[in-house]
């Protein structure tokens, strides 16, 4: 099945927060960042930016009636700036005014006095000055220093991976209006709007149920609008409640990209010890977070960085310490992966470090330490229907690895221009939030009494697809067409409490939310059947918009079904709830269940390297990807294919970087380059593992979001091998994105220079 | 008044001429089809078609409307998606639902303009025809494989021969709505409006860079605008010279068969120039006189002996191109004068001509270096060696004693290798956001070297270079691997 919005996207017509039908006398809102990295506010000019004709009224932290505090866990993030400034770009002011144009030049004429004070944008520096967000944690498992002295091979290094930009096309949106009683309406293009709505609600002092947010459907998001549409929703809300008008806030592009956070850039040291036939018996790991000015998502993202430093091996010795560092950058967040994909980049580069140095491929040792059934996790959880040991031998036979590793041999050999690298990157992903307490979902259906269906849920479109799940779920169970069901806008008015839609479990949480009121309700209409039928209950079935008896139709069919019940007084409304059985975390010990399955695949990547310009192509992707029994198949390769480009992306041309003073350097599309549709690769060849899904996804139909992104990180060594085939003294620093401008020094590097 | 047929509608509108065409059709208008995506012309998500009266017939272009002044719309044709609807789903709509080429559906409606634009065009297909058709569309959920796959779909759908009938053919078949056929009527009738030259006011062309930074300032005053003046959108000949008009759009340069007859390969050098969308927009006045150090049009002519023409109060005055650039953002030119165009001196027949460029992206991006040759060759030796590069000091800059070195010369590797070595005197690159100082370095010997394989692969190659010790890395300390911050340019 197609996805249900294609019709309305491809004719323009789906509503994103800023095609929404506007208010009369909708006001608009521009956002005054702070200019520098790191100071103390010592004054305010607004009158110049007041008196412009247009602007209606600036708002400063003064003007927030409730608690100018926008943290999760940690309250560590004002909506507003009191009296320190944190970042550039960091919200101070907010000025409304009668359109956007006006409301941007007013905030040319705002003006701040500041006392500059040294800012922090290193990472290393951070951790030197023990600038922690919060306390670092350590997993481990048997002993790393014993074990160490038992190993033939000891390799030591290190590798950084840097920050990505979300780059949602979509820019972060919001609009709120005062609604009847005392309440406060907020659409936003948020993942988690009850997050919003709860947080929207301490800003300005009301009780959670007078605010009402409600997300559309987001022009992609991939984290980045999960802790971070708040203050964008919260700054509209505030002007809405002050003026008590509608007020629409929509950055610009250059705005998102300063303001907001992005993948959290992570240094690591690494320490590996193998055995003689290649078994790693120990590594440790230490990773260096910078989760910038504020905590946010981040102590998840650390946790899931340690969840997954082993990646898919299994290694009987492993002491892995992750700290998350506070500097003057915008809060970093959530990002496809959380964590995981910067944790598994170090263990590859571990891995490729000790290959290069013993003079063999790093497919050997990837291949001896694949995880294997009952293998332990650093974490304690064991696993279960462990697939990385067939996803790996399914590529190596299915695209015969060996051979394409003779012919980029051959290539290389017969080619001085240029040169090929082909690299293989096993994943092995955990399903379910790390904080247990975020496994529930709830769903809300109706039946009308023409036999439409409405569906709410807790889960966000954003192009994932989920809408179209959550129709093809309801539709099975109930036995209808998928046409008959609309899935709703996400509303904490009629879904209350959700979790954000994220952690790939946006379809598995919600989707046996929704299979549970789809269970009420099939039970009272059969119930209804057959007393109208005047049969047994055993004896009738509800499938093919038809009821049935005894495996024959009847005349009851179930634009019929739904009125009669109706008219019999049966509740055509149901809620379902679900709450992910089994999993648990103890965070004193580090030990736990914590997910609830894992999905596990393998890619090989080939790349090429222009030896003379030192450009490149991704010229294939091969995958074995674990889908388990999948319920859309469009939709799932759709989700593999983008995973792994933006996986390509963020080891390639995807670049932030920062100056000393704390300004982002790539703060607009002209300078941040995501893929195109050139350097998308040529070939995408991802077939399904073809096992059995697990009972804890819906309809045994894996989660998908996330796993495909680490896909890419074969990129990165898959140009290693190539320049290394051109240039034998090259040294890799294993320092990601490998930019053009890396490849090309790398190219040309000489025999003393300093790893690149 | 600016005059324009919106879709089925004739829209007579006294908006601000500098507002971008985007915000009139999203707030004005309310057609929301259309989104802002970035705002500065890279994303494509606000992609509408431009139709222009030719000649009797409509000629579609796809343009990213937020950088587009909104009077630069007047007397043509702007569609938005909205405007291809019909009762059932178009072909290109059909093909990109089908291969679940849309995702979250932002980009979508820019993909289907870009497509239907394919459709529209009169040109040969192909496939790679077919995927440039959205080398101006970013998509950050599909990862470019389903939206490969829904091109190549319409692609094959179409008739390979549609010269003169695009139009009525797509109709008929139910791609486009027939409200098309009436259109040259509407178009014709709107009134050509050619206002007086305002000496000391902003010049306004395409829009692709001024719109990026300055349309609310912009908005507020009453640029000239470029695209109204007709006397400076055409090429023509003239004895042993060439007239450009700095009115014209990039991509009419770079395919305009006149030019392309004099410089061989020109045309291929539009994939690594901005994309489709902006080359159908920024001019050749544009992209010279912003001064950019890194400007491609720029750096392709300075490779020719070529003159700016300028026009202004106190009359007409030419100069060549290098002596047009005097420093970092600084032109000969003073602000009463426009750039009137290009006085190409035509090359001969032994001409050669490459254009190296590369960026953190291939295509679809600012170079961290460019560079531009144009030789004569007589089968032995180098005559009237005109080397180009850009990014590499503050001003694109003619490397006037490399290339007088080449001339008299005879191709080697040696040859090259003293070259190199005059040229890394002759440039000052610094490091910013497109690269680091020693990077821009060895990339401009690099790309400098591609010139020379690519022009002459019988006489050398790239082995021997490489042999020859040519590429092993100079012992100059200032091509080490660098650590630490990055400056930004001015």
């Amino acid at each position: 099945m197609k996805n249900i919005h294609a019709s309305g996207h491809v004719r323009g017509q789906s509503v994103f927060l800023d095609d929404l039908p506007v208010h009369e006398g909708t006001l608009y809102a521009a956002v005054f960042g702070s200019p520098v990295a790191h100071g103390r506010i010592t004054g305010a000019d607004l009158e110049r930016a007041r008196a412009l004709p247009g602007v209606v009224a600036v708002f400063s932290h003064e003007d927030i009636p409730g608690k100018n505090q926008i943290g999760g866990n940690i309250r560590d993030e004002p909506l507003l700036a009191e009296r320190e400034l944190h970042y550039i770009g960091q919200p101070v002011f907010l000025i409304v005014a009668e359109d956007e144009w006006t409301a941007r030049r007013a905030r040319l004429l705002a003006g701040l006095q500041y006392e500059a004070l040294p800012a922090i944008t290193d990472v290393e520096e951070a951790w030197g000055r023990e600038q922690f967000l919060f306390p670092p944690r350590t997993f481990r498992l048997g002993s790393v220093d014993e074990a160490w002295e038992h190993c033939v091979y000891h390799f030591e290094g290190e590798a950084e991976t840097g920050a990505q930009e979300h780059l949602y096309l979509e820019p972060q949106a919001s609009y709120a209006f005062p609604a009847p009683h005392g309440g406060m309406k907020i659409c936003s293009s948020a993942q988690g709007p009850a997050e919003v709505q709860h947080v929207a609600a301490r800003v300005l002092g009301l009780p959670v149920h007078r605010i009402e947010v409600e997300a559309t459907q987001l022009g992609g998001a991939f984290g980045g609008k999960e802790g971070q549409a708040t203050a964008w929703a919260c700054l509209a809300a505030l002007a809405a409640w002050r003026l008590q008008r509608p007020v629409k806030l929509v950055l610009p592009r250059q705005d998102d990209m300063r303001m907001t956070g992005k993948r959290l850039p992570c240094r690591a040291r690494f320490r590996i010890g193998l055995s003689r036939a290649l078994k790693i018996l120990t590594y440790e790991a230490t990773f260096l977070l910078d989760g910038g000015a504020a905590a946010g998502l981040s102590p998840g993202i650390l946790e899931r960085a340690l969840f997954h430093a082993t990646n898919s091996y299994y290694i009987p010795n492993v002491r892995a310490t992750a700290f998350c560092c506070r500097t003057n950058l915008p809060p970093n967040t959530a990002f496809r992966g959380f964590g995981a994909p910067q944790a598994m980049f170090a263990l590859e580069a571990a891995i490729a470090r000790a290959a290069y140095e013993l003079g063999i491929p790093a497919r050997r040792i990837q291949e001896a330490n694949l995880l294997k059934e009952g293998d332990e996790f650093p974490y304690g959880q064991r696993a279960r229907q462990a697939h990385a040991r067939q996803c790996w031998a399914r590529a190596e036979a299915d695209f015969d690895i060996r051979k394409k590793e003779k012919e980029v041999e051959a290539f290389n050999h017969q080619n001085a221009s240029t040169k090929k690298g082909l690299a293989m990157m096993p994943v092995c992903f955990g399903i379910s939030f790390t904080k247990t307490s975020m496994n529930q979902a709830s769903a809300l259906l109706h039946i009308y009494q023409d036999g439409s269906v409405g569906l709410s849920s807790g889960a966000v479109e954003m192009g994932q697809g989920v809408s179209t799940k959550l129709a093809q779920l309801a539709a099975m169970a109930l036995g209808v067409q998928a046409e008959r069901i609309r899935v709703e806008t996400t509303d904490t008015a009629r879904v209350a409490n959700s979790s954000p839609t994220a952690a790939s479990s946006g379809a598995d949480l919600n989707g046996k939310a929704v299979q549970h009121a789809c269970a009420q309700l099939r039970r009272r209409l059969l119930e209804t059947a057959a007393s109208i039928l005047r049969a047994p209950l055993a004896e009738v079935d509800l499938h093919a918009e038809q009821v049935w008896r005894n495996g024959r139709p009847t005349a009851l069919s179930w634009e019929k079904l739904a009125p009669e019940a109706l008219q019999r007084r049966v509740n055509l409304s149901a809620q379902g709830y679900y709450a992910t059985p089994l999993i648990c975390f103890d965070r004193e010990k580090e030990k736990g269940h914590p997910f609830a399955y894992y999905v596990y695949g393998t890619a090989a990547v080939t790349m090429a390297v222009d030896c003379i310009r030192g450009t490149y192509a991704t010229e294939e992707v091969c995958i074995i990807h674990d889908f388990g029994d999948s319920l859309n198949p469009d939709i799932d390769q759709g989700q593999v294919e983008g995973g792994v480009v933006q996986g390509i992306g963020w080891m390639t041309s995807e670049e932030v970087g920062c100056s000393p003073d704390g300004r982002l350097l790539a703060d607009s599309l002209s300078t941040y380059k995501i893929p195109d549709i050139y350097a998308a690769p040529d070939v995408i060849d991802c077939r399904p593992l073809g096992a059995e899904g697990p009972g804890m996804a819906a309809l045994r139909s894996k989660a998908v979001g996330e796993p495909p992104l680490m896909y890419g990180i074969a990129a990165y060594f898959a140009l290693i091998q190539a320049i290394r085939a051109f240039n034998p003294h090259y040294r890799p620093g294993f320092r990601a994105p490998m930019t053009p401008e890396k490849v090309l020094m790398a190219l040309y590097q000489d025999e003393n220079a300093a790893a690149l | 008044m600016i005059e324009f047929v919106l879709n089925r509608q004739l829209i007579c509108t006294d908006k601000p001429a500098a507002m971008p065409l985007l915000d009139f059709i999203r707030r004005e208008q309310r057609l929301t089809g259309a989104k802002v995506g970035c705002g500065e012309g890279d994303c494509g998500a606000c992609l509408v078609l431009e139709g222009r009266l030719e000649e009797g017939r409509m000629q579609y272009r796809p343009i990213v409307s937020c950088l587009t002044p909104l009077a630069n719309a007047h007397g043509r044709h702007i569609v938005t998606v909205e405007g291809l609807n019909l009762r059932h789903l178009s072909p290109v709509q059909e093909a990109v639902a089908e291969h679940s080429a849309a995702q979250c559906g932002f980009c979508t409606p820019g993909v289907i303009v870009a497509l239907t634009a394919l459709c529209l065009s009169e040109a040969p297909l192909s496939p790679e025809k077919a995927i440039a058709a959205l080398d101006g569309n970013l998509c950050r959920c599909t990862g470019y494989q389903s939206l490969k796959k829904a091109a190549l779909a319409v692609a094959a759908r179409l008739p390979v021969e549609r010269q003169n009938r695009a139009i009525p053919w797509l109709i008929e078949q139910g791609w486009l709505p027939a409200y098309f056929d009436a259109i040259p009527g509407q178009v014709a009738q709107i009134p050509r409006c050619s206002p007086a030259f305002a000496p000391g006011r902003p010049i306004l062309g395409g829009g692709t860079d001024l719109l990026v930074q300055q349309a609310g300032q912009l908005m507020a005053e009453a640029p000239n605008l470029l695209c109204e003046r007709w006397e400076i959108g055409g090429i023509c000949e003239d004895g042993d010279s060439c007239f450009i008009g700095g009115g014209l759009p990039i991509a009419a340069i770079l395919e305009n068969r006149t030019l392309n007859r004099h410089i061989p390969g020109l045309g291929r050098c539009a994939p690594l120039i901005a994309s489709t969308p902006v080359r159908n927009m920024g001019t050749l006045g544009g992209n010279l006189a912003n001064a950019s150090p890194i400007a491609d049009l720029a750096i392709i002519f300075l490779a020719f002996e070529t003159r700016v023409l300028l026009n202004g109060p106190s009359g007409r005055r030419e100069l060549p191109l290098e002596d047009f650039y005097l420093a970092y953002k600084q032109i000969d030119k003073s602000p009463s004068e426009y750039l009137e165009g290009l006085r190409l001196r035509l090359p001969g027949a032994r001409r050669l001509f490459s254009f190296e460029k590369v960026s953190k992206r291939t295509h679809l991006d600012i170079a961290s270096v460019n560079t531009a040759i144009g030789l004569d060759f007589d089968g032995e030796t180098m005559s009237r060696v005109r080397l180009s590069a850009g990014g590499v000091s503050p001003v694109p800059l003619l490397l006037r004693r490399t290339g007088a070195f080449l001339e008299g010369k005879m191709i080697s590797e040696s040859v090259l290798g003293r070259a190199n070595a005059l040229m890394q005197e002759e440039i000052s690159p610094i490091s910013d956001i497109r690269g680091s100082a020693d990077y821009k370095r060895l990339l401009l010997r690099q790309l400098f070297f591609a010139h020379f394989l690519k022009l002459f692969p019988e006489h050398l190659s790239f082995e021997n270079i490489h042999n020859e010790g040519l590429l092993a890395h100079e012992k100059h300390s200032r091509f080490r691997a660098r650590e630490g911050a990055i400056r930004l340019s001015g």
